[in-house]
C-alpha cells in the first residue's frame, strides 16, 4: 500500500496541550469515516478520561476545487456546480449565484419569478431542517424521528421534481428568473404540503421538546455567548440561539422578502437545546412565508426579457432575426457579464451564504468565492466542546449543522 | 440612519488614512487599502465605528495580466447599524505576506489558513498557519492562475490508446 | 445436475453448494456507512421508509468495516480521502463488494480537476457502477439487485 505519511512533529506540537506530550491525556482520532460526524470530518480529540480538553478539526476530505473549476466554465454552465456545494440547500445556492449575477449585470427579475424563488427556497429550508432534525435525533438515539423526517422530505422532493425534473440538484433558478414556468400541479402540491406539515411539526415537538432524556443531553451543552459568537463571525441558528436577532431576510431583504410577514426566533442561553428550538420555530415561520407567497403569487412572465442574457422562446425564432442571433450567441458563447465585482450574501438554512463574484467582462467567471456558513461555524467547535464529554460532542456537532460539501467546497 | 453611518465611516476612513474608492466593486461600497495599515484600520472599524463582524476574507489572482498580482478583499458588517462595507488590498509578488487580523476578529483564523493554502499568502503572527483544505504534503497553491486545473481528457473507445500514451499514470495504478 | 434431473427441483434438499452460499451472501449483505457527499443523502433516503432498502436484506448500515461486506462509495472522493478509502477497503473481510454510487464516484462526474480522484476505481476494484447525479433511490436499489445477480453467478473456483 502507500508509504506511511511523514508527519512533522515539530510543526504540529502546538495543537495539543503540554499534558498530551507527557502522556497524561489521550489523543483520539475521530476519523473521517464516522457515523456521527455528518460527513467526512476528522476531529483530533485530546481527552482526559472522557472529558474533552481540546478538539482540533481537520477538514478538506471533500475538497472539490469548485471555485477553480467554475473559472473554466461559462456563466450558466457553472451554475450546475453551485448546487453541489451545500447539497442540502440546492435552491439557496442557485439563488445566491443568480442574485449576484443579476446585481453585476443589472438584470431585472419579474415578480412571479421572485415569488416562486421564495417558495422554493423556503421549502428547501424546511427540507434542510428536516435532515438536520433526523440526523441530530439519530445521533442522540431517537431513531424513529429519522424515518419520519425523511418521509416528510419526500413530499418536498416531489415538488422539486415536478418543477425541474430532478429531486436534488435542480438548477431551477437561472439569471433573470426561472428555467421554466411552474406546472399546474405545483400550487396544489404546495397547498397539500402546507395543510399536512404543521401537524407533523407538532408530533416531532411532542417527541423531543419536553423529553427529559433529550433535555438532559442538550441543556447547558455547547454554550456560546453572544459576544463570542459575533467575534467568531458565526451566523445562522448558532448565532440566533445565543440571542442575536440577525437574519439577512429581514436585515437586507432580497428577492421580495420585504413583502412577507414573519418572525425571527432567538434563543437565550446559546446551548444545543436553544438551537434546536430556534430551528423548529424557523420551520413554522417558513410555512408562514410560503403561505403568504402562494396567496399573493402573481401571474406574469417567469424570466426577464433581456435578450442579452435570456434566450428567446422558440416560437419567436420563426419570425424575428434578432431572436435567431441572440439564440445563436447565447447557446454557443454564452452571455458576458460586465466587468466588476460583487459580494452578495443570503440567508441559507445554516447561516450567511455569500457569493463573491468577479467578472472581467468575459463569458467565464474570473473569480468566484463562496463564503459558506459551515466553514465559519465549524471554527467555533473547539470553543463549544471544551470541558464536555465525548458523548456530548456528538450532540454539539449536530447542533452546529455542518455539511462538509459546504465546508470544503 | 444606517446609510448615514456608512457615509460617515467611509468619509472618516478616507480622511484619516488617505484611502480612495474602488472602481471595481459594485456592492458593497469598497475602499482600497495598503497592506501595512490593515490591522490598524480593522481595529478602528471594530472599536470606533461598530463593524464588529468580518463576513468575508478572500483573494483574487490577476496573473499575468495585472500587477500587483493579488487583491485581498475584507468584508465587514455592523450589527448595530446594519451596514456593509469592504476593503480591497493589492498585494505584490510570489510570496506575499501580511499581518494577520486574528487579534481583531477571531473568526479570521480559518479564512487566513485557506488563503495560505489556496494562494500562498503568508500571514505573520497567525497562531496556526497550516494547510486546511489540501493534504498537508501538497505542493503548490491551487487557486493561483498559473496552477493547472488538472483536467483529465475523457477516454472513449475510439481514442483510448492514444490518450493512454499521453496520460500521466498515478502511483495508485502501479501499486 | 445429477439428482435434480431425475427428481426435479426439490428446493433446499437438492440445492447446490454454490447456490446455497450465494443465496446466504445476498440475502443479508450489510453495507458499510461510507456516505461522503450528496449521494449519501440519497442513500439515506433509500434506507428510509419510502424506498426501504431493508426489504432487500440491508437492514442496517454498520459503521465498522470489520462488520460489513459491502462498501457503497457514495459521493466524490478527494485526493486527501483516497488513502482513507483504500485503508477501509483493506479492512473489509472477504468476501467484499464495492458499489460505486453516483457519477462522481464512477468517473468524477461534473468535476474534472486537481482535487478529485477521477473515478474511485483508481484505488479500489468496483463491481457495480450506478449512474446519476445523484442517482434516485430506485436507481441505487436497481444497482443493488444487479449486484445480487452478479453474486449469484459466482462459482466455487473464485471464492477465497
Amino acid at each position: 500500500m502507500a508509504e506511511p505519511l511523514e508527519v512533522n512533529y515539530q510543526e504540529l506540537k502546538h495543537l495539543v496541550s503540554e499534558r498530551a506530550l507527557k502522556g497524561e491525556t489521550v489523543l483520539l482520532n475521530m476519523g473521517p469515516q464516522h457515523p456521527s460526524t455528518h460527513g467526512v470530518l476528522r476531529l483530533l480529540l485530546e481527552l482526559d478520561g472522557e472529558v474533552v480538553v481540546n478538539c482540533v478539526p481537520d477538514i478538506g476530505f471533500l475538497h472539490t476545487g469548485i471555485e477553480k473549476n467554475m473559472e473554466s466554465k461559462r456563466w450558466e454552465l457553472a451554475e450546475v456546480m453551485t448546487d453541489r456545494t451545500d447539497y442540502l440547500n440546492n435552491t439557496g445556492n442557485n439563488l445566491a449565484y443568480c442574485l449576484a449575477i443579476e446585481k453585476l449585470a443589472d438584470l431585472d427579475v419579474p415578480p412571479r419569478a421572485q415569488a416562486v424563488r421564495v417558495i422554493l427556497v423556503e421549502l428547501e429550508r424546511i427540507s434542510n431542517h428536516l435532515v438536520w432534525l433526523g440526523t441530530h435525533a439519530l445521533d442522540l438515539a431517537a431513531m424513529s424521528l429519522f424515518l419520519y423526517c425523511f418521509r416528510e422530505r419526500e413530499s418536498i422532493l416531489d415538488i422539486k421534481e415536478m418543477c425541474s425534473g430532478q429531486r436534488m440538484m435542480t438548477t431551477f433558478f437561472r439569471p433573470g428568473g426561472l428555467w421554466r414556468d411552474t406546472p399546474v400541479e405545483f400550487e396544489i402540491a404546495v397547498r397539500r404540503f402546507l395543510r399536512m406539515f404543521p401537524g407533523r411539526i407538532k408530533q416531532y415537538g411532542a417527541l423531543l421538546t419536553k423529553n427529559p432524556i433529550f433535555m438532559d443531553r442538550t441543556r447547558n451543552i455547547g454554550k456560546i455567548s453572544a459576544k463570542d459568537a459575533i467575534n467568531m463571525c458565526l451566523t445562522g441558528p448558532v448565532l440566533r440561539g445565543s440571542g442575536v436577532a440577525y437574519d439577512l431576510r429581514k436585515a437586507q431583504p432580497y428577492s421580495g422578502y420585504e413583502q412577507y410577514d414573519f418572525m425571527i426566533p432567538t434563543g437565550t442561553h446559546g446551548d444545543v437545546y436553544d438551537r434546536y428550538l430556534v430551528r423548529m420555530e424557523e420551520m413554522r415561520q417558513s410555512l408562514r412565508i410560503i403561505q403568504q407567497a402562494l396567496d399573493k403569487l402573481p401571474y406574469g412572465p417567469f424570466r426577464s426579457n433581456n435578450r442579452k442574457y435570456v434566450p428567446p422562446p422558440r416560437a419567436e425564432l420563426g419570425t424575428s432575426m434578432e431572436a435567431v442571433i441572440h439564440h445563436f450567441k447565447l447557446w454557443t458563447e454564452g452571455f458576458t457579464v460586465p466587468k466588476g465585482a460583487v459580494y452578495l450574501p443570503i440567508e441559507s438554512p445554516k447561516g450567511e451564504l455569500g457569493y463573491y463574484l468577479e467578472s472581467n467582462g468575459g463569458n467565464q467567471p474570473y473569480r468566484i468565492h463562496m463564503r459558506t456558513p459551515s466553514f465559519i461555524n465549524l471554527q467555533a467547535l473547539p470553543l463549544l466542546c471544551k470541558g464536555h464529554l465525548v458523548a456530548d460532542l456528538v450532540g454539539i456537532i449536530g447542533s452546529v449543522d455542518i455539511v462538509l460539501g459546504d465546508c470544503d467546497r | 440612519m444606517s446609510e448615514e453611518h456608512l457615509k460617515t465611516t467611509l468619509k472618516a476612513l478616507k480622511e484619516r488614512f488617505g484611502l480612495r474608492d474602488s472602481e471595481l466593486m459594485k456592492y458593497p461600497p469598497t475602499l482600497m487599502v495598503e497592506p501595512e495599515k490593515i490591522v490598524e484600520i480593522s481595529q478602528v472599524l471594530r472599536d470606533e465605528f461598530g463593524f464588529d463582524f468580518l463576513c468575508e476574507l478572500t483573494a483574487v489572482d490577476y496573473w499575468p495580466e495585472e500587477e500587483p498580482r493579488f487583491n485581498v478583499i475584507y468584508g465587514y458588517y455592523s450589527h448595530a447599524n446594519n451596514v456593509r462595507m469592504a476593503l480591497r488590498m493589492p498585494l505584490n509578488g510570489d510570496q506575499p505576506s501580511i499581518h494577520t487580523i486574528e487579534g481583531v476578529y477571531r473568526g479570521a483564523n480559518w479564512h487566513e489558513r485557506e488563503l495560505w493554502d489556496m494562494f500562498g499568502i503568508k500571514f505573520e503572527g497567525h497562531s496556526d498557519l497550516r494547510r486546511i483544505l489540501m493534504p498537508h504534503d501538497w505542493e503548490g497553491h491551487p487557486l493561483r492562475k498559473d496552477y493547472p486545473l488538472g483536467y483529465e481528457e475523457p477516454q472513449f473507445t475510439f481514442n483510448y490508446d492514444e490518450i493512454d500514451k499521453r496520460k500521466h499514470h498515478s502511483h495508485y495504478e502501479e501499486a | 445436475m445429477g439428482i435434480e434431473q431425475k427428481t426435479g427441483n426439490m428446493g433446499a434438499v437438492t440445492v447446490g453448494l454454490e447456490q446455497a452460499v450465494n443465496w446466504a451472501r445476498t440475502n443479508a449483505m450489510w453495507p458499510m456507512l461510507f456516505g461522503l457527499a450528496c449521494c449519501a443523502i440519497e442513500m439515506m433516503s433509500a434506507q428510509a421508509a419510502h424506498y426501504d432498502m431493508s426489504r432487500f436484506g440491508m437492514e442496517l448500515m454498520r459503521a465498522s468495516p470489520r462488520q460489513s461486506d459491502l462498501m457503497i462509495v457514495a459521493g466524490r472522493v478527494s485526493r486527501k480521502m483516497a488513502p482513507v478509502l483504500r485503508r477501509l477497503y483493506d479492512q473489509l473481510p472477504d468476501p467484499k463488494w464495492v458499489i460505486s454510487m453516483g457519477d462522481c464516484a464512477s468517473c468524477s462526474g461534473v468535476f474534472n480537476n486537481y482535487a478529485l480522484l477521477q473515478g474511485v476505481d483508481e484505488v479500489v476494484p468496483v463491481d457495480i457502477y450506478v449512474a446519476g447525479c445523484p442517482p434516485r433511490p430506485e436507481a441505487l436499489i436497481h444497482g443493488i439487485l444487479t449486484l445480487y445477480e452478479k453474486v449469484r453467478q459466482e462459482k466455487l473456483g473464485t471464492w477465497v
